[in-house]
Parts: C-alpha cells; structure tokens; sequence
C-alpha cells in the first residue's frame, strides 16, 4: 500500500519510472516464443500478460540515394490469449542527412478461432501515423519501391502519413513446421487508393526435440527459414507490374536467458526493389508483466 | 415487456456453462487418450521437459506447478490421472477463450517431453502427499 501510495503522490516521471523498474524487476524472463520473421506474422499470439520489448532494424541502399537504417521499437502486450496489441515507435538514419522519428504504429491482432486448427486465422488492424522519411519498411505494399528510398529525408520529414493497415494473417504449425501467409490492404487517410501486398514465409528449428542442459547455442534454440514478401498494387492499378519483391532467408537464435537475436539478409526480386536489405532485431519477453504491475495496486 | 427462456437455449446455455467450468484435460477426445508417449519414462526427455515446463509454463502456472491464481496446479490428481496424449492435447490445441494459449510452436517432441515431467511431477506429488 505504501508503493500504491508513493506512486500515487510523486511527481509523475518519478512515477512512472519507479512503476516500469518495479514491474520490469517482478515479471520473469520467458522465451520471445516468434518464428524467425520481420515482415510475415505467424497466427502466434503474445501470451496473455506478457510483455515483449523488441526492435526490427533494416539497412540499406539503393542506387540514387545514401544509406539508410530504419528502425522500430517495439512493444507488444498480450491482453488476453485472443488479443494482442502492439506499439512502434520509428526512427531513421540516413548518411550524410540526419537521424530522426519518423512516428508511430498501434496495432492490434484477433485470433478468431479458441482453439488451435490446421488454419488459424487471426485479424490485424494498424493505425500509423508516421512521415515520408519512415525507412522501417515493416510491409511493402502497392508500389512501394526503390524510388521511395532514394528521396531525401529532409522532404519526406515534411510529409505526414496517416494510414490504416489491415491484414489477414492465416498461419499453420506441422511436424515443427510452421507456415505464414498474410494478405495486407492499407489505407492512406488522405486522398490515396488501397494499397496490397502479401508477404509468406516458412521456418522450423534445427532440432525437434529439447536437450536436458541449459544451453545457449543448441540447435533447439536456432530456427531457420525464409520470407517471400512484396506489393500487390492498388485497387486501381492491382497487379505485379512495377511493384517491388524480396526473398529472405532468415535465422533466429533464442539464447537460455529469453533474448532472442534475428538476422535476415533480403534479395530484391524486380528491378523495382532495393538490390539487399538487411533486416536485424533482439527482443526480450517479460512474462507476466501484466500480474507485476497489478500487483504493485493491491 | 416479458422474455421467456426456451428449454432449448436453456440447454444449450448450461452445456455452454458446464463445458467452460471443466478442465480443459477433461474436453481431450478419445483419440488424443490413446495416443502413447514416446519419452514416458526416459529420464533426460524429463529433464528436458522440467527445462521447457521452467521457461514456457511455470510463469503461469508457478515454479512447482502449484497453480497462481485461476491458472490451476499442475501438480495434481487431476494430471497424475490423466493419459499423457490428453496432456500433450491441451498443450498443441489450447483454449484463447479460456486463457490457455496453444504451444503448437513448440515441436511435437517438445510437447511429450513436457508431458512427460508433468505426468512424473504429479505422481510423485501424489505418493508424498499419501
């Protein structure tokens, strides 16, 4: 109670930083549970009460532009076991221009079904608000391409993004297999057509049953697959022609401790698409963040 | 204005309310009791389970399977009693609607392993307790 009381009168940053080192320091550590992906979503959920803090980073370079790296924070909550909501923040580098935020994303993801099935729909609503220098490239969509990439951040910085992102995500868990389809459709808010994409991916760990040590590097705790993702067009122009495709192989290593390292080296598939991108990330599970927190109040 | 319950909702509601009070090791079907588990009895599939059990269940269902909060004890009657393949059932299929999240990431291997210390945990709980 004497907590209760204290976080209730302190100034509120001593507040609220007092509140996240308690509930951090409470929750336990618990295995990410993702498949090694950074654009495809599995029908996986974040367990209910759980906290992942995790970052997906992308760099690269195109023809007539400078460097880039992008990059999103992300943190994901398990509300309940059909609900899980997300918030990104954005940011961006470029050689020989500036660093900045570029906004943020709240998503929000439904498991239709209770129960696990050969095909486990689950449905995805995003609203971002970001600007035209965002490099996170967390989705291709329509004709995003490498044009998009080469333009200056100074002038994209200028320009706000306001979008609704949906997407059905279908995924399937076989023999140690999992397999990922998603079918996306965004909306600019502003006088902008829909905008599709797709992005498909499959992985499986390289050892199917558990050794009895604690171990880092074992094969349990690699995965390893590969993401196929690219743009559908609008619902004006909807089609394959000018839109921008890559192929991913990627590998993911879950360390005993609960981080979990991802890497992915992207291909770009058309003359539309950045020739490599390379897409990094860590993340860290807090399980039970949730009860720590609630705990803090009794 | 009246409303009047027919005998058929109201069966219908009652079903509802009894399957969601029971355990969910109880809605396993036939054919998941029949199931035989590979590592039943294999001392490092146990330990490897008791490491899976530490790191995927115990956060929710407590270090020594005493259960926190509605999240029950799994080291139980309950599970002593039950088969392995109903077990391992719960486990891949869950139940979002009742706060059990499937582990159907986790391979097939990984489930019965799990099941194994499970099943080792509770009926050694079961002859302390005795």
């Amino acid at each position: 109670m004497k907590l209760a009381r204290f976080i209730f009168t302190a100034p509120p940053r001593a507040a609220g930083w007092s509140l996240l080192t308690i509930a951090l320091a409470a929750a336990t550590d618990a295995r990410a549970g993702e498949w090694p992906y950074f654009v495809t979503y599995s029908h996986q959920m974040e367990e209910p009460g759980n906290l992942e803090i995790a970052t997906r980073s992308v760099t690269g370079k195109v023809p007539d532009g400078n460097r880039f790296a992008g990059t999103a924070l992300e943190l994901e909550y398990g509300a309940t076991g059909w609900w899980t909501t997300e918030f990104y923040l954005d940011g961006q580098a470029t050689s020989r221009e500036s660093a900045f935020l570029t906004g943020y994303r709240w998503e929000n993801r439904f498991r239709l079904f209770s129960r696990e099935h050969w095909i486990n729909p689950v449905l995805y609503v995003e609203y971002e608000r970001i600007n035209g220098a965002d490099r996170s490239l967390l989705e291709v969509v329509g004709h995003d391409g490498r044009e998009d990439l080469a333009g200056g951040t100074a002038e994209g910085r200028l320009e706000p993004v306001r979008e609704i992102e949906t997407k059905l995500i279908l995924g399937s868990n076989f023999k140690g297999w999992n397999v990922s389809e998603n079918f996306i459709a965004e909306k600019n808010l502003a006088h902008a057509p829909f905008e599709f994409g797709y992005a498909v991916a499959a992985s499986r760990p390289l050892a199917m049953a558990a050794r009895a040590d604690r171990c880092n590097f074992c094969l349990e705790n690699i995965d390893v697959g590969a993401e196929l993702y690219g743009g559908l067009g609008t619902h004006e122009a909807f089609g394959l022609r000018g839109t921008s495709h890559y192929l991913a192989p990627t590998v993911s290593l879950q360390l005993a401790g609960g981080t979990a390292f991802r890497v992915s080296p992207g291909f770009g598939l058309t003359g539309s698409s950045a020739r490599f991108l390379l897409r990094f990330g860590v993340s860290y599970e807090l399980a039970q963040f949730g009860r720590a927190v609630s705990r803090l109040f009794r | 204005m009246r409303y009047r319950l027919s005998p058929a909702i109201l069966i219908v509601i009652l079903s509802a309310a009894a399957l969601s009070a029971g355990s969910l090791l109880q809605e396993a079907p036939a054919r998941a009791h029949s199931k035989v588990n590979p590592y039943a009895g294999d001392k490092t599939a146990i330990g490897a389970g008791e490491k899976l059990y530490q790191r995927e269940c115990a956060p929710c269902h407590g270090r020594a399977g005493e259960g926190i909060g509605k999240r029950p004890p799994l080291a139980s009657k309950s599970v002593a009693d039950v088969s392995p393949g109903a077990i391992e059932w719960v486990l891949r299929t869950g139940s979002s609607r009742r706060g059990m999240p499937s582990f159907s990431h986790l391979p097939e291997p990984q489930r019965w392993q799990i099941a194994a210390f499970l099943k080792q945990r509770a009926a050694l709980k079961q002859r302390g307790d005795r």
